[in-house]
């Protein structure tokens, strides 16, 4: 019965086929580690946050008057509406911790690097797609931080010059944010950026099965045709697609040996998720700031406005130059740098593994400033605070640029023929 | 790369803040499961804030069955505006008037435990002295210049700024050493304090009226994640059998 459902549905179209070449005959290096828990953990984000937002959309009214109020609506009227509304909060940063995570690990193991620069490009537009996505909809719950953190971000556009002042007044449909904002960002939120986002990930995941996955040790499991004896290939049955051109090495199919191995992340992602959703749902007023427990008040600037604490490492970035424009260009050319790595790293070597010592502190100095940044844009900016904030600023951009001169003739250690561990 | 993960884990624990206040704030011990204690904060609510402050989120029955009084006998006894059991906890205080009459409106306190805390709530209410220079005859020393007089006065008295001739530096000098009540309130000074921690259980309640059940449903969360990562784990470990 179930065999002739499926030969019916493969005459039709490519059931069988897509999940072999996609999941089952999918040929995944056999080593990732803890770092390549990642990638489907944004995936179950991105189902989670689409899922209770659509049930979230069912109880929200999107309009000045009635926003803040429908929140609370659905926190305390709604059966279990505070658990759909701690999940999609929750969601949200859990969101940006497996991204950074994710693109930490794709620069620890040179990801980016040749033949996988496309799929590096579509990682980045995801990433500036999740983050226009997670501004509107901080938005949208029209408290105290939502309307004064968009002010300030959206008056950064004004900063550009001759276009700046009608750029902003473009954005908010309105001279200041209003109802007129919400509603437009609330469209944004819900429909145009999800389905942005959706797309980018289809494709991000299309570029990937193209070239196929790399791994800690940064170098390819497809040999040149007729190079493997067949005893050492492995015993697992992978797609023609991937064997027609290239033997195999060291590979295991994606389904079931990564599904079983991604549900033990899962459950252990689950446990620091649902933590905060049930025992820490503000996480110390960094998922959900005190502010924005008060209805957005046009008349009254609450004291210390901070974004979320994932857009601080740029906001540090942005409040460390005296100049408003210039720390605007300076802003975006952080991000603009990630997604230049692939060419800005002319080394051969992938892996960290196997690259010099200089590349591994070069790469911590990196990490270490981005969380310094982070933490100081979470913090008023003092003098010293922004004197600190100016110094880690240059090791950001310092690791791009030291990165371009040393890698072209940097001392590798000498690469293994096969997969280690 | 062990190393790398090494550091930037230690790296983190001296990253993660706390945003300290200005002031210094006494710590509300509040236990949201004491009944009586929130029954005793709404009584003093509805009696003392409900006038000016409103609970524009929070409904009536809800707030009854929550802290467990029946709801004739809430209606009968706390339910001073609005007659039907699901009304919204609201006054009439017009708001145009109330910012002139106040220099701002009296903001709704549904969830001031979330925007201010506990302990500020707890520290801010025990706070008001005698300041003749303030337009109500009264100043806070949490909130500088507040806007609103001192409404549990008639339980707690009218405090005092208390000074005290202390030796610092080899030198006498006038020290601030707190407030003091003049007597004339309904409360002692013990009392008084655990009205106002009955009347700060209260608020924090209503700041999250679902926060016991959250933690009740979190402790099933993770007694089922625990028996799913441990089965997962295991199919792994059998699955894996295979790669070599």
């Amino acid at each position: 019965m179930f065999k002739r459902f499926v030969e019916w549905m493969d005459a039709r179209i490519p059931m069988t086929k897509t999940w072999n070449i996609h999941l089952a005959q999918y040929p995944a290096p056999k080593n990732f580690n803890f770092w390549y828990v990642f990638g489907v953990l944004a995936m179950l984000v991105l189902v989670n946050q689409i899922l209770t937002g659509v049930w979230l959309t069912m109880n929200y009214v999107p309009s000045s008057e009635g926003a803040f109020a429908s929140v609370e609506y659905i926190m305390r009227d709604i059966e279990y509406g505070w658990l759909l509304r701690y999940m999609h909060s929750t969601g949200a940063s859990a969101f940006f911790v497996v991204v950074y995570l994710h693109m930490f690990r794709g620069m620890m193991y040179g990801s980016y690097q040749k033949p996988r620069e496309l799929l590096w490009i579509f990682g980045m537009l995801i990433f500036l797609v999740l983050m226009a996505e997670a501004f509107m909809g901080y938005l949208l719950p029209w408290g105290q931080m939502s309307y004064w953190g968009a002010q300030v971000i959206i008056s950064l556009f004004g900063a550009i010059p001759f276009v700046g002042d009608d750029l902003t007044l473009w954005i908010r449909g309105d001279y200041v944010i209003s109802g007129a904002t919400l509603n437009r960002f609330f469209a944004l939120h819900v429909i145009a950026l999800p389905l942005v986002l959706v797309i980018l990930v289809f494709l991000h995941i299309i570029a990937l099965h193209e070239v196929g996955s790399n791994n800690p040790d940064g170098i390819e499991v497809k040999k040149k045709k007729g190079t493997v004896d067949d005893a050492e290939k492995p015993k697992f049955k992978f797609h023609e697609r991937f064997t027609k051109k290239y033997d195999i090495v060291d590979a295991i199919p994606f389904y079931p040996y990564y599904i079983v191995k991604d549900l033990v992340a899962i459950g252990i992602f689950l446990f620091a998720f649902c933590y905060v959703i049930f025992f820490n749902p503000e996480m110390g007023g960094f998922f959900l700031e005190p502010p924005n427990f008060e209805p957005a008040n046009p008349l009254k600037t609450p004291e210390h406005i901070a974004p979320v604490w994932y857009f601080t490492p740029f906001y540090a970035i942005l409040r460390a130059v005296p100049d408003k424009l210039f720390g605007v260009i300076l802003m975006f050319a952080a991000i603009v740098m990630l997604a230049l790595l692939p060419w800005l790293d002319r080394c051969k070597v992938r892996s960290v593994r196997f690259r010099s010592a200089l590349h591994k502190v070069n790469l911590t100095v990196f990490a270490i400033s981005f969380i310094v940044l982070g933490y100081l844009g979470t913090q008023p900016a003092t003098p010293t605070a922004t004197r600190i904030a100016q110094i880690f600023t240059l090791l950001y951009f310092g690791f791009f640029i030291l990165l371009w001169f040393y890698s072209k003739r940097e001392k590798t250690k000498p690469l293994p023929e096969r997969l280690t561990s | 790369m062990k190393k790398l993960l090494v550091a930037l884990v230690t790296l983190l624990p001296t990253l993660v803040f706390a945003a300290g206040p200005s002031v210094h704030l006494d710590k509300a011990n509040i236990d949201l499961t004491d009944k009586a204690s929130l029954q005793r904060g709404a009584q003093l609510f509805m009696n003392y804030c409900l006038g000016c402050h409103q609970m524009q989120y929070q409904r009536y029955n809800s707030t009854f069955e929550d802290i467990g009084v029946p709801l004739e006998l809430g209606q009968e006894n706390l339910q001073f505006t609005g007659d039907k059991a699901g009304d919204l906890i609201t006054n009439n205080m017009p708001a145009e008037k109330a910012a002139s009459w106040f220099g701002n409106p009296p903001p709704d306190l549904t969830m001031v435990s979330r925007v201010r805390g506990k302990d500020w709530i707890y520290t801010y209410l025990r706070s008001f002295y005698r300041d003749d220079s303030r337009p109500f005859g009264v100043n806070n020393v949490v909130f500088p210049n507040v806007g609103m007089p001192h409404v549990l006065q008639e339980l707690q008295g009218l405090p005092e700024r208390t000074h005290e001739e202390r030796m610092i530096d080899g030198e006498m000098k006038d020290v601030y050493v707190g407030l003091k009540s003049d007597g004339t309130g309904a409360l002692s000074a013990g009392e008084y304090d655990q009205a106002v921690l009955d009347l700060t259980n209260f608020l924090v309640y209503t700041g999250e009226p679902m926060k016991l059940e959250r933690t009740r449903i979190g402790w099933f969360v993770f007694g089922f994640l625990l028996v799913f990562t441990l089965l997962a784990w295991f199919l792994k470990k059998e699955f894996w059998k295979d790669v070599k």
